[in-house]
């Protein structure tokens, strides 16, 4: 099966540049260049951009997310960017749009944020109005479910980039979501499976007080049940300390530590603290010198800063000159998104989004994702089946699924919930 | 010593002189860019050891001989530039303008022009390389790749990594005159000696494709599979066909492996096993070995094509890339 394209509208070229003119990367960034040739479009052909492709060759993609206070993380050094995830999926729509040239394609992003306390259910109805059926969101859980069950969403394909609740992928399934952020229990697999085969199979597990604490901490039990680890301890994280940041405070929460993990015998502790209170103080504070791992310290995730295989450095380096900022775990989970829109576009050679659904819920369907495996969406919850890396705040550790884990059909299906014993009825 | 035996021993001696002079005449020197350290290492074809090692520019990539091969162009992708390294004294002697981060090229037939992938850019630059000007750019898909000029200069054909293309470009227009889907992750556009076919490996999504040049049409799709290899582990890299049509080689990436393929058949012959992350692949000269980079051991592995065994790895710099051998 091949497709060939006819010959692109011929493109206008950028005139020939001295080489000492702004040859630097940085000189001359994607966003100028795109401008300049758009500039050169409208020149050439005498009209605008938008015109150029037929009516009915765009794929309108939705975005929708929630202006949400986040809490502050323990370190200052990395404050929540505002702009995340819409920051991927504009990325993704540029990369999109770069292919689109070749196919006649073309890719636009709407984007609704709703402030704190605003309707979000009116702002779906509203792109549904519109037309919109591919929706990529980024809201809680909640949110999701309530916008994923209106009536205008039936026909419509939410792609979830900003929750990872297990529920989501089981109980709470929905045939219209597809889920491009791991889930919680893909996460924990992942680490677990590094631990036992790094031989570290005993595990001290402390676990704070949020609900995805509670939910990532029956993960790490499942997952090492499932793996074979030993959870010689589980202990709930509850001291409060004072002004911690201030002069001196460093003496109370090492001292805590320390007294926290005396007299336990492990050989990592895992910690479950998603919105950053307390994780980032366990290192080096321990009462014996043991490793820390789980939402600080080593980190499972979709994405981290210091990957840079499979060509990953190509899009940290696309990401980094768009945003001014790194690429995040939702970022990227947005841009995979709108990428596998494009990509079900392309290869279904169609821009309508039920042709695009079908295609990419099908076996054909694969994403090229810089993690050096074929991604593809499994069957049984609309979960992206993907590697996951395992990496801390200057280095990539390992990508799991780990050698040795074996699986009948794809050894991604060793992370997360497997067919056999998923909770997801649909339809 | 008696005259006679000072004879035979002079006649021993220039005779031993002549063989050492045949086999210097008949073996090639290879040259392995090396990403990760900056530098070119250089292997003397005949005792396969290294002999010598080149600084050059930051994160070289892909490098080609010039067309009288006194020279080695290699793209320097985080210093932006192609660097001319001059064969005869070893130094970096002149460098050319490639637009940002050069990856990969390819030398038109005639020696005088560079057609260069600029990863970062979704361009390709058309580089003068007398003048040390750029021509044009062409436009092309997100993160340009492969690059593979037709054995008589009319065509050059351009992977895009992110974009899943072979984009057929007439190199009289400068432009874009056909894509071809391909599977994902297209990473080499090798054509064959006869012009009838380019071949394009795709790393994630596991195939080669064969093209058909005339008709712009997929005629195979080439899987692999290795016993007791995960599938997402077989992900093609290098391509090299030989001239006669008959075989065709593919680097198989994390699976350690150069698969042999019977070229008229498409069938997979065997899989020979080589360094760990097998990228790379080029001839000798004469098309009796094989040199394969290997990113992640660090080293190369020396392939007999006509015994189709792998005969020694070499140890080189740091992630080496790509290699090239000159006669």
């Amino acid at each position: 099966m091949s497709l060939v394209t006819a010959a692109p509208r011929r493109m206008p070229l950028t005139p020939s540049l001295s080489p000492q003119a702004g040859r630097g990367r940085d000189a001359r960034s994607g966003r100028v260049r795109g401008r300049f040739l758009l500039a050169l479009l409208v020149a050439v052909t005498g009209m605008p951009a938008a015109e150029v492709y037929a009516a009915g060759q765009t794929v309108q993609i939705g975005w929708l997310s929630q202006a949400v206070k986040r809490t502050l993380p323990l370190s200052y050094l990395d404050q929540p960017p505002q702009d995340e995830g819409v920051q991927g999926a504009r990325l993704g729509i540029a990369d999109d749009n770069t292919t689109g040239h070749f196919t006649d394609q073309s890719f636009e992003l709407d984007e609704r944020v709703a402030p704190e306390d605003g309707d979000i259910a009116a702002a779906f109805r509203d792109l549904a109005a519109k037309g919109t059926r591919l929706v990529v969101t980024d809201l809680t859980a909640p949110e999701l479910l309530a916008v994923a069950s209106l009536s205008e969403a039936t026909t419509a394909t939410i792609f979830d980039t900003g929750a990872s609740e297990d529920r989501l992928r089981g109980e709470d399934c929905r045939a219209n979501l597809l889920h491009l952020l791991p889930s919680r229990a893909m996460l924990a697999d992942a680490l677990v499976q590094y631990l036992v085969a790094k031989r570290w199979s005993n595990l001290l597990l402390v676990v704070g007080h949020g609900a995805g604490d509670q939910e990532f901490a029956g993960d790490i039990r499942h997952a090492a049940q499932k793996f074979q680890a030993h959870i010689v301890q589980e202990k709930p994280w509850t001291f409060v300390p004072g002004a911690k940041r201030t002069d001196t405070g460093h003496f109370a929460i090492q001292a805590e530590v320390a007294r926290f993990t005396q007299g336990i015998s492990y050989d990592v502790l895992v910690v479950a603290d998603e919105d950053d209170e307390f994780g980032d103080d366990l290192s080096y504070r321990t009462f014996d010198p043991r490793p820390v791992a789980g939402t600080q310290s080593l980190v499972p995730s979709a994405w981290a800063r210091p990957h840079e295989q499979w060509g990953a450095t190509q899009l940290q380096a696309r990401f980094l000159r768009q945003a001014k900022r790194w690429m995040t775990d939702r970022d990227y989970a947005a841009w995979m998104a709108v990428r596998a829109i494009g990509e079900a576009a392309t290869r279904s050679k169609s821009t309508d989004p039920a042709a695009i659904s079908a295609f990419l819920r099908s076996d054909h369907f694969e994403l090229a994702a810089y993690k050096g495996a074929r991604l593809s969406f499994r069957s049984w919850d609309g979960q992206l089946r993907q590697p996951i890396l395992l990496a801390d705040a200057r280095s990539l550790v390992s990508v799991s699924p780990q050698p040795g884990f074996l699986h009948q059909f794809s050894e991604l299906d060793t992370l997360g919930i497997d067919k056999p014993e998923t909770k997801c009825r649909m339809g | 010593m008696s005259n006679g035996v000072t004879r035979a021993w002079r006649g021993i001696a220039s005779l031993a002189c002549l063989h050492f002079a045949i086999s210097i005449a008949a073996a090639d020197t290879i040259y392995v860019s090396n990403e990760k350290d900056n530098t070119i290492t250089v292997i003397d074809g005949a005792s396969l050891e290294p002999v010598k090692t080149i600084p050059v520019g930051q994160r070289p990539r892909g490098i080609v001989l010039s067309k009288d091969e006194k020279s080695l162009y290699i793209c320097a992708s985080d210093s932006d530039h192609i660097e001319v390294l001059d064969l005869a004294t070893d130094k970096v002697v002149r460098t050319l303008p490639s637009g940002a981060d050069p990856e990969y090229f390819a030398l038109d037939p005639t020696g005088k022009l560079l057609y260069v992938a600029n990863e970062d850019d979704s361009l390709v630059t058309i580089v003068d390389i007398d003048r040390g000007a750029v021509v044009t750019e062409i436009p092309v898909g997100v993160e340009p790749e492969g690059m593979g000029i037709s054995p008589d200069g009319k065509y050059l054909v351009n992977t895009s990594e992110t974009t899943n293309m072979a984009h057929v470009i007439d190199t009289a227009k400068r432009e874009v005159v056909a894509n071809i889907l391909v599977d994902s992750r297209p990473r080499r556009a090798v054509w064959t000696a006869d012009g009838a076919q380019f071949w394009v490996s795709a790393e994630i999504g596991g195939t080669v494709s064969v093209v058909d040049a005339d008709k712009r049409e997929i005629v195979k799709r080439i899987t692999f599979a290795v016993p007791g290899v995960p599938t997402e582990a077989i992900q093609p890299v290098g391509i090299a066909i030989t001239r006669d049509r008959k075989l065709a080689f593919v680097a198989l990436g994390p699976a350690n492996r150069v698969a042999v393929v019977d070229a008229q058949s498409y069938e997979v012959l065997r899989h020979l096993l080589v360094g760990q992350r097998v990228w790379s692949l080029a001839f000798n000269p004469d098309q009796s070995r094989i040199y394969t980079t290997n990113g992640v051991s660090n080293d190369i592995s020396v392939i007999d094509v006509g015994s189709l065994k792998v005969i020694k790895s070499v140890p080189v710099g740091q992630s080496p890339w790509g290699v090239v051998s000159r006669p």
